[in-house]
């Protein structure tokens, strides 16, 4: 049962409150720590930080634009064997999704921990957020959501958030504990706080703030934003798809690749705890490479750049949950998001999967049934 | 490139697209088949000792199920240039490992969405349930499959660097 209360925000201060309000989910119901995001001593850099001290969130800022990473394989380093004891955990929509696929595989566990979701404004890519804390020197949180949630603009010309996010169909955490709503909320006045589980009502029932009717205008705010984000999202597959049907055109979609792998590394939901690209798998005899060479002519060295996409593709594009951190963490501005989400979507339809949404519900190539999907037998028909 | 097979293809449609540097009647395709060794290879096995023909375009890869076939087989199969890729095991029910026929035909779904975008036509890729006794099918099959794929033409793949 959905139960909905108000956090107060004094002199339009809302990190304060949400401070406040950390600081009091530790202790509660067993809750020993909390991860937060956090701004770094002596740096703008927000990071996740693992907090005990009540006395050390003074610089919890989970508000702030930043996304360099995906907290959902932080927070399957901390449950993947028991804890123990409980952790809070304040995650964006997408890292709780994230997380979520990452309990399907065992990787991550729900029960010793309180998910706290905050509704998603965006965030900028890592290049973006530090010129945009360096231009606007203080005051970057509270200017960033105030100008995002009065008028849907940026506050900093020329800085935009992430695709990634302007594609992202959901900036509401329903699949969290504890949920805090920022749309169509007046914040400067108070933030909402809602339970959208059992253990979230647990927890509801402990920190005893006042209860309140979710705000009307709640609901229209959320849908304008899904509105306005399913269509970018939705152009964003067309011209992607164009830019990526053919060898060619692939080819030169993925051109500035040099194998790095730090989109593997990246993203939250690529789950295989030994990449076969890093294997020896891969680690040719260099007589191979000239025989390759003289086949066609000539091969573009490191070899496998498109077989690792698309091998990536078939490994996780059913859990892809469209976070961005693959593009984020491209060091030569590769669209990798653009064409995984474009491809994931197709792949996620086809089986009725949407990574994230239920905890119970199977990642499709787990299980199989004896009548099914004979669209793609036989010699006949493509498929669909 | 294989010589002309002795099988007759006759399925040349309006629609066929001209090869460059020929007719599209000079164009052999390539075809990779990975087929299960209880049920289609041992058809093919039936093929040749009933001495039945089937077009030398297809190449067989044995494996002991479907459910081995590892999507990047199939997906390096085609960026190598294979211009089609067969999978082709026991009938659903009858798989000798009960389940590895429900898994591959799960890949096989998984393929078919990921590939086209990609550019790879999904009537390149096909999974058959193809049956030990089968071994007239399958020479039918395949017959059909290089007909099928010479319309189709060469896959853009092919002789090109794939990066």
């Amino acid at each position: 049962m959905i139960q909905t209360a108000k956090l107060d925000v004094r002199a339009g201060d809302s990190l304060s409150s949400l401070r406040e309000l950390f600081k009091a989910l530790l202790g509660v119901e067993g809750v020993e720590a909390i991860l937060v995001p956090q701004t770094l001593p002596g740096s703008s850099m927000v990071m996740p930080v693992l907090v005990k001290d009540p006395a050390a969130l003074e610089n919890a800022d989970p508000l702030a634009p930043a996304f360099p990473l995906n907290g959902a394989g932080i927070l399957s380093k901390l449950t993947r064997k028991p804890l123990g004891g409980k952790v809070a955990a304040v995650l964006r929509p997408c890292e709780i999704r994230a997380f979520v696929e990452l309990v399907k595989l065992r990787q991550g566990a729900l029960d010793e921990v309180v998910l706290v979701g905050i509704d998603c404004l965006g965030a900028f890519q890592n290049r973006d957020y530090f010129r945009f804390v360096k231009d606007v020197a203080a005051g970057t949180t509270a200017l960033f959501c105030r100008t995002v949630l009065s008028s849907g603009r940026m506050p900093l010309p020329g800085v935009q958030i992430a695709d990634a996010c302007k594609a992202c169909e959901f900036p509401v955490p329903t699949g969290a504990d504890i949920l805090v709503g920022l749309y169509g909320v007046d914040t400067d006045d108070h933030l909402l706080v809602q339970s959208r589980s059992a253990r979230g009502m647990v927890v509801m029932d402990a920190l005893g703030l006042p209860e309140i009717e979710e705000p009307p205008l709640r609901a229209e705010a959320v849908a304008r934003v899904v509105a306005q984000r399913t269509a970018f999202r939705d152009r964003m597959f067309e011209e992607t798809a164009g830019s990526i049907h053919g060898m060619e055109k692939l080819a030169a979609y993925l051109s500035r690749c040099v194998n790095c792998y730090n989109c593997k590394v990246a993203c939250p939901v690529c789950y295989c705890r030994e990449c076969v690209f890093a294997t020896d798998v891969f680690d040719h005899e260099p007589f191979q490479y000239l025989r390759w060479a003289a086949r066609k002519g000539r091969i573009k060295m490191p070899t496998d750049t498109l077989f690792y996409h698309i091998t990536r593709l078939a490994h996780m594009s059913t859990a892809c949950v469209g976070c961005g951190q693959c593009s984020n963490a491209c060091p030569n501005e590769v669209p990798v998001m653009e064409l995984f989400r474009t491809v994931s979507h197709r792949a996620q339809k086809a089986f009725g999967y949407e990574p994230g949404r239920d905890v119970e519900e199977k990642p499709p190539l787990t299980e199989f049934q004896a009548d099914e999907f004979h669209e793609v037998e036989g010699m006949t028909g493509v498929g669909k | 490139m294989p010589s002309t097979s002795s099988g007759s293809s006759s399925a040349h449609g309006s629609g066929a697209r001209v090869e460059k540097g020929g007719t599209m009647d000079d164009f052999e395709p390539t075809i990779l088949a990975f087929v299960c060794n209880w049920c289609t290879y041992t058809a093919a096995d039936l093929a040749g000792t009933s001495r039945l023909t089937y077009p030398q375009n297809v190449r067989l890869v044995r494996v002991m199920c479907t459910g081995m076939v590892d999507p990047q087989y199939i997906i390096k199969a085609f960026l190598e240039g294979a211009d089609a890729v067969l999978v082709s095991g026991c009938h659903p029910g009858d798989c000798h490992y009960i389940n590895g026929n429900y898994k591959a035909r799960r890949r096989m779904k998984l393929l078919k969405e990921i590939l086209p975008p990609l550019g790879f036509e999904p009537e390149r890729l096909r999974l058959t349930w193809i049956g030990a006794s089968d071994g007239i099918l399958l020479a039918e099959t395949l017959k059909q499959l290089v007909a099928q794929v010479k319309i189709l033409g060469p896959s853009e793949a092919k002789g090109k660097m794939v990066l």
